[in-house]
């Protein structure tokens, strides 16, 4: 799960990172007040889940109150990377003499949270490593021992050469630190981490995403998530415990188990089609999983077919096969319907779905073949 | 011959009493599994269906039944803990089947395990199957059949697709290990195909990898060096949009964007045979055997 900039901000100065007053705001008068509020200038920042805020046009600084108010009312309801901007965090400006980079990322490669730390912040940091891999510092950190101060020395080390400034920036690292492991982050970044021409070391920009598997002890992280910041199909999936992601395609595919969803994606490619969804019902056997499962895909105008691809091990067939009758009868359908289901209580489901009129094979491919056939308006056999 | 489990696996399944642990357990004693006892905290001294004798703790078990193996069908934050008790009564193949645990926790349970000594496959793993003799997990048995199929995968409905597809064709598995798809977890790729490798009664491997990561391009390398069976393998998430699950940062790390593109290349370069579909396992295999 994702937050908000301005959320991981105030928990990042909760832990002591010094980073410049600021507030959120949901109007141009809200913006304007709070400008007031902070006096000089101020940087208006829109707050959405998407990279490159700054080149979309959403980060703009503000002389006064006023203009803070104008830049506001542009910011607000613009689009960036198709996700509506509905808050801006209104902060003070700082003056900049350098930037640098600091993250901590979950590694599978070392199995371990990552420290990478750049002076040559700012920028995109993707850019950095491809371009000038030598500015970038990783450092592997044992989580049954925390980071030491010595590796956050060594980090701060690599930023800075005058000794205050290290200090300031260890100081950091050792809060980014415990901010990640208290938070259950997948990845916690200061990007950039300044020096002011005083020489105080401040982050200005701020961003945290949050292991999904720790939300369940961690009801106050949960509590951050902003659903007006999500594709509307997918919050309400995950309200009904279903991992979708939507796409661009016409082929709808309801499957269990991710590997077999993403293969099934992949076999409606092969065949000529493009998949409107990733959706997994995973592996619990409940109707009710199949009756949203339908619902949120039939409520996408885009979707020409249907295609369920169900192997039963854990998950019974025969819980879906139900699932499709009872779906089916409260919603007739209005688009054809292809189901490929084999494994726990194949004969059962079979029965079941011929018995309310469904066919259904237990082939993978020709099942896809004859939904990406339907997709295009043609007659499948 | 098989890999990790056969007919001398004395398994102790931990979360017996579950919803998910004892029915498990049940198809589990139903395929052949020796399962010699049960741990559920408070329920030490009940027996489960009248046959296994259920224990408080791990390291009772242990003493009492001699299992060396373990599987885990606790809850997800429970896991970390489950994993490293059996670690520490000396289990020597821990399997851990549990979906969800907090990736934080395995950053411990990692290097705890490895120094315990002891092998962990998953979690968020099917768990694995040697047919005919042993099966420790979630496998439907009946999709199996014996033979000289080594196959490994990522993922758990997707691996019995594949093995259904084989033993349609009258290709039989000499073990199927289904190593989860969790950013951090025990046993890799590579611990399996080096497995397949010394097993005499494994001739060939079908490989079922998927998007992220750099496991599939490490196993690849595995296989041009060390490995002179054939393997066959295949990558899911060709069609998958990028960016939707890990942030690009990781990929910074590893120098890899864990695309399916850049998959396939390296098993190309590897000289591993390449199943665009699941059904062409069975072309592929039966073209290098």
């Amino acid at each position: 799960m994702n937050i908000h900039e301005y959320q991981a901000k105030d928990i990042l100065r909760a832990a002591g990172v010094p980073i410049p007053p600021g507030e959120i705001a949901k109007t141009p008068e809200e913006a304007e007040a709070i400008a007031k509020k902070l006096g000089g200038m101020v940087v208006v920042k829109a707050q959405v889940h998407a990279g490159g805020r700054g080149k979309a046009g959403g980060v703009k600084l503000a002389k006064t109150p006023a203009e803070a108010k104008e830049i506001a009312s542009k910011i607000l309801g613009m689009q960036i990377k198709g996700l509506t901007v509905y808050t801006v965090l209104v902060t003070a400006a700082a003056d900049i003499a350098s930037e640098a980079y600091v993250g901590v990322i979950l590694d599978r490669a070392t199995k371990k949270p990552v420290f990478m730390v750049s002076p040559a912040g700012g920028i995109d940091i993707e850019e950095v490593a491809a371009s000038t891999p030598e500015k970038i510092l990783k450092l592997p950190v044992d989580t049954r021992y925390g980071l030491q101060p010595y590796q956050a020395s060594e980090l701060g080390f690599f930023l800075f050469d005058d000794v205050k400034k290290v200090r300031a920036a260890s100081k950091i690292m050792m809060a980014l630190y415990a901010t990640f492991m208290k938070n259950g982050c997948s990845l916690a970044e200061i990007n950039p981490l300044v020096v002011t021409p005083e020489g105080e070391v401040v982050a200005l920009d701020a961003k945290m995403s949050i292991d999904d598997n720790e939300l369940e002890r961690h009801p106050e992280l949960e509590a951050l998530r902003d659903e007006t910041a999500e594709e509307p199909s997918e919050v309400e999936a995950r309200k009904a415990n279903l991992t979708f992601i939507k796409l661009e395609g016409n082929v709808g595919c309801v499957v269990n188990g991710a590997g077999l969803a993403m293969a099934t994606m992949d076999l409606v490619k092969y065949y000529g089609g493009e998949p409107a969804n990733f959706l997994d019902i995973g592996g619990s056997s409940n109707p009710e999983k199949v009756v949203n499962a339908l619902r949120i895909i039939t409520e996408d105008p885009s979707v020409k077919v249907i295609l369920f691809n169900i192997f039963g091990g854990i998950t019974r067939t025969d819980d879906v096969a139900n699932g499709i009758v009872t779906a089916t009868k409260a919603n007739p359908l209005k688009i054809p319907i292809v189901i490929r289901l084999t494994g726990t209580n194949e004969e059962i489901a079979m029965k079941i779905l011929s018995e309310n009129g469904f066919s259904a094979s237990s082939d993978m491919d020709e099942a896809v073949m004859k939904a990406v056939e339907l997709a295009k308006g043609g007659k499948a056999a | 011959m098989s890999i990790f489990i056969d007919n001398s696996t004395k398994l102790v399944v931990q979360g017996i009493t579950g919803r998910d642990g004892s029915f498990h357990t049940k198809q589990m004693i139903e395929y052949g599994t020796k399962v010699v006892a049960g741990v559920t905290p408070g329920k030490g001294g009940q027996m489960f269906e009248g046959t296994v004798p259920i224990f408080n703790t791990v390291h009772e078990a242990v003493k009492a039944t001699g299992a060396n193996t373990s599987v885990i069908y606790v809850p997800p934050i429970f896991a970390a803990d489950a994993i490293m008790e059996a670690a520490d009564a000396k289990i020597a193949f821990i399997v851990a089947i549990t979906e969800g645990v907090p990736v934080l926790d395995m950053t411990r349970v990692y290097p705890f395990v490895k120094e315990k000594g002891a092998r962990l496959l998953g979690p968020n793993c099917p768990g694995l199957i040697t047919p005919g003799q042993s099966k420790v997990g979630i496998i439907p048995g009946r999709i199996c059949t014996p033979g000289n199929i080594g196959v490994v995968s990522r993922s758990g409905t997707l691996t019995y697709e594949v093995v259904y597809q084989l033993t349609r064709a009258g290709m039989g598995q000499s073990t199927c290990v289904g190593i989860g798809g969790d950013p951090i977890n025990g046993t890799n790729f590579i611990d399996c195909l080096a497995a397949f490798e010394k097993d005499p009664n494994t001739l060939a491997v079908a490989m079922m990898g998927e998007i992220g990561g750099t496991d599939e391009q490490d196993a690849a390398e595995f296989v041009k060096k060390h490995m002179k069976k054939p393997v066959v393998g295949f990558i899911a998430g060709q069609t998958a949009p990028p960016g939707r699950r890990m942030g690009h940062a990781g990929a910074i790390i590893s120098g890899s964007a864990g695309t399916a593109a850049e998959k396939l290349e390296a098993f190309e370069h590897a000289g591993i045979g390449i199943a665009r579909r699941p059904i062409d396992f069975v072309a592929q295999l039966k073209a290098r055997m």
